[in-house]
């Protein structure tokens, strides 16, 4: 597999083709040098680590905000915060988690992984996703500029009107917030084009939909997910800045507006929301127990279909956050049912993950291990999530801390551990390095410890009747020392996530060299070399089965004739896989960059002038003419079948290379 | 099993036993309180404690055997840290094996419907019990609670207007007489949460929604706005008393007086200050010239039993302090501070705490 | 790393930085200086009459304490004017200033002058055909921050400041939306 060991029984001529191949590879798919060709990189794996940091910067500072808002709560009647800025804190909290870390770093994740994956060259649309990256850091950037300047939102990240209106949020704070939404809007809309495309029509040629790796089974849901769900949040935020900014009256009830349609369009989004947070996560989780447990994942078939059947029941679920609003008892009544569900699924893949570990004999590494912290944190959380499915029960347990430790353990247990696991999982391909074991498992247990004491109490908080979003309570209602520990477990989990940091640039610097598999893995992405060259495979691999390095013949075909002077990209049918035509996709170039600045122009202006929707659109359609200037490109038109006829050939290739 | 535990133990999971252990106790003690769920004082509370306690020791159960099951299944046939990379993965399982599993796997799903179904009946069970109406609308006690940034409004409703009673943060109610509040909000989205009584009911702007409670036990209860709605979203309180029919009855009659005259020169000086002062253009005392319907009702502010709605205790010092800088106690409340002389201070509050 | 680490430091000093000049027309300021809450004396008057014109010094330290950015520049002030204003029923005759018994408030007329310190002067004393006096009854800086709304209604505050459509039945532009009329003293 690695081109760095000498082959013996060697044929000089065939070596050096190879040895030119790839210079030629290299020299078609890499960035142009300089800064500049920095800023015009359209390679997904360097456009996913830049998604990946910023999504971790975002992390941290989500987190700095939780314990600044834990210092608050530390003490009853504590004046650490005053109102107004710990209103902006919950909210920039919640909307920085949900909005800027939890979403975009699972698409993240994906961006880099899902190519290597399905083996191919690159992620379908590269300038589409150069673009989705920038659109998201310059969002990002925005609001926290717009935080730090005394404009941060202050309606909850739910911002529900009328309190989010222009009646009761004067300034600019909101609009902020209803225009950072477009842009995460923008952004997880084009990269979930790119994935879809990616999984549908660059598939190694074999790699038929049953023998989709489970992660990417994972991605496709989540971003048919995020097609559905995203646009609803963008319509409500919209009509959001348009009855703030011009006036209309979408919410305003004397009108013939309601406030209530907002609650509907955002839940709307909002619930299917967490299952793109989730679905991604239970990727990771079915990764990463088939490799440590040394064998396939039980009941494939079971687990996809479970995956794509909460796609469809996370849409039916929203009006379980609107059970205190005094919609029709009946009509609430099929929510609970739905809620109910929806564990059924859920309940399928833990049984499943289960089973997988049952039948294998785990390692337990620190990959494995967070998989264990998940299964803890995230069966406490869906315990938790069928109470709240109950009408009467939610009554009482809605808006207070019972819900904040509920959607904390589903959403930090069910996805940051898992996203973590992933992380020591992942990191061996992404920086060539291992992390440490014994730092990884010193973060975990500081992490899981942190985190239940943290979280844990709340629940018995919400019970005592503590409501959601206070920024103090009153000394004599008995919830300070829960409180108290809840501050302690904040701190705790904290130092879980420093350590983390640390053993990264530990690692990075003099972490253990990883090899091409140093999990002994089946999926594709650990073919190639860690981390992997910029044009992913030598030869594009083909695939005979689930667990492709697990299970191929020593003899698997690779693919042959795409040439190397241009970037080819092979592209498969659907269904099976089978080799359709060749695409030469996009080189790099600053017009991504450039849309997307255009494309913030707009945005940010238009928070102050309606015009500037209209004059804004001026740079935003010349960056998309330059975008898509047609350039010459050379047709090839070779027939399907002449590649695939060229797929035995090149088992000679292969085998001479591996031979000791 | 015991092979189990010492594993466990050996392996540090035995965490996992510690806080599975805090978990069960720590929710099963001290939840009685003025504002809990769990320790219901009426029937609906009742209803829904029943039912939570239900769905506690079911799923918790459920917990432990999903644990044990991950537990067992990651320890019974572990292996060594150290080299693991020489160990193949098994990609051809047992057939006998799988099929076991795939059986346990199903019983399993099956198992969580069933389950499911059970809450799922129960639920909808207690949901109609605390739903359809359990009273008759001519016994019944009609109250409307209006929401404010951050107070309540609260009327109770009479056939005939003069028997009408305007009070704000304060509802009393007699004991076992069931109470229909009609809610709905002068500005922004609240929440009215009894926890004691009933689950939570939103007020909102431009909606009446409609929540009934029976109380069957008396005492004084907390409420509070569970909606975020502003700065002092987490000072919206109210006070509930569940008292037996006469007092309540008491209770009421003495909230149809009007204010009393003022008995005392320093008393009448203070209803002076207060007359020509920026007081009187949001507040509202029975029988004088203020009328303002923004703030408060004060007509009888000398028995409520807080400030601010449940933020301060109604004392002498506080009220002082809440006159004078309201701001400090609850920023972002939309009274101002007043600027007022010592002796017209004094002379205020004597007015005020003699307003019973 | 070393780059790493500069980076992070540049960030922390651009944040820093940007804080510094934290926007002004976003603060809200709960607080006023005591100062500003004091109210000018109450004066008997009759039933009939607007206030007598204010004593040559009344209002003066208020004035000087009046800054452009504090009220009409902030748009919570102008936000909580805007709230006032209805709350002090200031829309029983200006009509959300559209005028009715009172005049309005929208256009470019004005008769007893247009600054803030005039509107002030106008609120605390009254005027003739109608026009009560507050005196006594608003602490200094309500009266500024209706003064502050007073002018949003003719379009004389930045837009980005003034308040949006109100929660009810429209009678007219949201004042964010209203072109500054020319002021004409008449």
């Amino acid at each position: 597999m690695s081109g760095a060991a000498a082959p013996l029984r060697n044929d000089e001529a065939l070596v050096d083709a190879i040895v030119d191949e790839r210079e030629a590879l290299e020299k078609t798919w890499n960035d142009p040098p300089g800064f500049l060709g920095w800023l015009m990189s359209t390679n997904h794996k360097r456009v996913g680590k830049r998604f990946i940091t910023t999504a971790f910067v975002f992390f941290i500072l989500g987190g700095i905000l939780a314990v600044l808002m834990r210092v608050q709560l530390a003490r009853p009647e504590n004046n650490f915060l005053g109102p107004d800025l710990y209103n902006q804190i919950f909210t920039m909290h919640g909307t920085t988690m949900m909005f800027l870390f939890a979403v975009p770093m699972m698409e993240a994740m994906a961006v880099y992984l899902v190519p290597l994956m399905v083996g191919t060259r690159s992620i379908a649309f590269p300038r589409l996703n150069a673009f989705g990256y920038w659109v998201y850091l310059f969002g990002g950037t925005m609001i926290y500029v717009a935080f730090i300047l005394n404009v941060g939102p202050d309606a909850g990240w739910f911002s529900y009107v009328p309190l989010s209106g222009p009646d009761y949020s004067p300034g600019k704070r909101v609009d902020f917030w209803a225009q950072l939404i477009t842009f995460t809007e923008v952004s997880a809309l084009v990269v979930s084009t790119e994935l879809i495309t990616t999984i549908f029509k660059l598939r190694a040629p074999g790699m038929s939909l049953n023998r989709i790796p489970l992660y990417v089974w994972s991605i496709l849901v989540t971003s048919f997910m995020i097609f559905f769900a995203m646009p609803t949040v963008a319509l409500a935020s919209v009509s959001l800045m348009m009855d703030r900014l011009v006036g209309t009256h979408f919410f305003n009830p004397a009108e013939g507006g309601d406030p209530i349609l907002w609650q509907h369009l955002f839940w709307f989004f909002g619930h299917p929301e967490v299952y793109i947070i989730f679905i991604p996560a239970t990727g990771f989780v079915s990764t990463i127990i088939p490799t440590f447990v040394r064998r396939p994942a039980f009941g494939y078939t079971a687990l996809v279909l479970s995956l794509i059947s909460t796609g469809f029941i996370g849409f039916g679920l929203w009006v379980h956050h609107m059970f205190a609003v005094g919609l029709p008892r009946m009509g609430e009544s099929f929510f609970t049912a739905a809620t109910m569900m929806i564990v059924i699924p859920s309940g399928i893949q833990i049984f499943c993950w289960i089973a997988t570990i049952w039948g294998g004999r785990p390692i337990f590494k620190t990959p494995f291990i967070f998989v264990l912290g998940f299964f803890f944190t995230f069966v406490l959380g869906g315990m938790t999530g069928v109470m709240q499915a109950s009408i009467p029960v939610d009554l009482q347990v809605h808006d207070t801390y019972f819900v904040v430790a509920h959607f904390h353990y589903v959403l930090i247990g069910g996805s940051v551990f898992p996203l973590f696991g992933a992380l020591y999982y992942w990191m061996p391909k992404f920086t060539g390095r291992m992390l440490s074991e014994r730092l990884g498992k010193i973060n975990f247990w500081l992490m899981f410890i942190g985190f239940n004491l943290t979280f844990f109490p709340m629940h018995q908080l919400g019970l005592k009747g503590m409501t959601r979003r206070v920024y103090t309570y009153p000394a004599e209602m008995g919830w300070a020392d829960m409180n108290l520990a809840a501050t302690a477990g904040g701190v705790l989990l904290t130092l879980g996530v420093l350590v983390f940091i640390i053993n990264f640039f530990r690692s990075v610097r003099s972490g253990e060299l990883a090899g091409d598999n140093p999990w002994n893995a089946g999926t594709l992405e650990w073919a190639t070399s860690s981390p992997p060259p910029v044009y992913n495979f030598l030869r594009l691999p083909t695939v005979a089965g689930r667990d492709t390095l697990w299970t191929q013949p020593d003899d698997q075909p690779e693919v042959v004739g795409l040439r190397s002077d241009v970037r080819q990209v092979l592209v498969t049918k659907m269904l099976d896989a089978e080799p359709d035509h060749i695409e030469e996709f996009p080189t790099p170039t600053i017009w991504p960059l450039l849309a997307a600045l255009a494309t913030t122009l707009l945005f940010i202006a238009s928070i102050f002038t309606p015009w500037a929707v209209v004059w804004g659109s001026i740079p935003v359609a010349v960056a998309l003419i330059g975008w898509f200037w047609p350039r010459k490109r050379q047709a090839d038109e070779r027939p399907p079948e002449d590649i695939k006829e060229k797929v035995g050939e090149e088992k000679a290739i292969r085998l001479m290379e591996e031979t000791p | 099993m015991s092979i189990i535990a010492t594993k466990l133990c050996a392996h540090r999971s035995s965490i996992f036993c510690c806080l599975l252990l805090a978990a069960c106790c720590s929710l099963l003690s001290g939840c009685a309180g003025v504002q809990s769920a769990v320790d219901p004082a009426g029937p609906q509370a009742g209803s829904i404690s029943g039912l939570w306690w239900l769905m506690l020791y079911t799923l918790s159960a459920v917990f432990v055997i999903v644990i044990c099951f991950v537990l067992v299944a990651a320890f019974r046939r572990r292996r060594p840290l150290s080299g693991e990379s020489a160990d193949g993965p098994d990609t051809r399982p047992e057939a006998e094996q799988e099929r076991r599993m795939s059986r346990t796997v199903i019983a399993g799903v099956a198992l969580t419907i069933l389950i499911l179904f059970v809450l799922l009946v129960s639920s909808y069970l207690t949901g109609r019990k605390i739903y359809s109406a359990g009273y008759s609308a001519q016994g019944a006690l009609m109250i409307e609670v209006t929401g404010h940034q951050w107070w309540w409004d609260v009327r109770y409703n009479d056939p005939s207007p003069s028997r009408m009673v305007t009070t704000a943060n304060e509802i009393h109610i007699p004991v076992g007489r069931a109470v229909v509040f009609r809610l709905t909000s002068a500005d922004v989205i609240h929440s009215f949460w009894i926890p004691n009584l009933h689950g939570k009911m939103d007020l909102i702007p431009g909606h009446y929604t409609n929540i009934w409670i029976k109380a069957d036990r008396a005492g004084t209860y907390r409420g509070q706005c569970a909606e975020f709605c502003g700065y002092q979203h987490a000072h919206m309180a109210f006070t509930v008393v569940v008292e037996p029919e006469e007092q309540y009855r008491a209770w009421y009659e003495s909230q149809l007086r009007s204010a009393p005259q003022p008995s005392t020169p320093q008393q009448a000086r203070g209803q002076e200050v207060f007359l020509s002062s920026p007081c009187i253009m949001c507040h509202r005392v029975q029988g004088t010239d203020a009328g303002g319907r923004a703030g408060p009702d004060l007509t009888h502010i000398g028995t409520r039993p807080t400030l601010g709605a449940g933020t301060v205790e109604n004392t002498r010092g506080n009220l002082a302090g809440w006159v004078i800088d309201p701001q400090k106690i609850k920023p972002g409340i939309r009274m101002p501070p007043n600027n007022l002389e010592p002796q017209d201070l004094q002379a205020l509050l004597d007015y005020l705490q003699s307003l019973k | 790393m070393k780059g790493l680490r500069r980076i992070t430091t540049a960030l922390i000093f651009v944040a820093l930085g940007l804080s510094l000049f934290a926007c002004d027309r976003e603060a809200r300021k709960f607080r006023v200086e005591p100062s500003a809450s004091k109210r000018s004396p109450a004066q008997p008057m009759s039933d009939l009459q607007p206030g007598p014109k204010l004593p040559p010094n009344e209002g003066k330290d208020a004035r000087s304490q009046y800054s452009k950015d504090e009220y009409e520049e902030n748009a919570y002030a102008l936000a909580e004017g805007k709230r006032l204003f209805n709350l002090y029923n200031c829309s029983g005759c200006h009509s959300q200033g559209g005028g009715g018994m009172g005049p309005p408030l929208m256009d470019d007329k004005w008769l007893y002058g247009g600054s803030p310190e005039q509107i002030y002067t106008t609120i605390l004393a009254g005027r003739p055909n109608g026009m009560p006096s507050f005196r006594g009854k608003l602490p200094d800086f309500q009266v500024w921050q209706l003064a502050a709304y007073v002018r949003s209604l003719s379009g004389q505050v930045p837009k980005d400041a003034a308040p949006s459509r109100a929660d009810h039945l429209q009678g007219k532009k949201p004042e964010n939306r209203k072109e500054p009329e020319q002021m004409k003293q008449q």
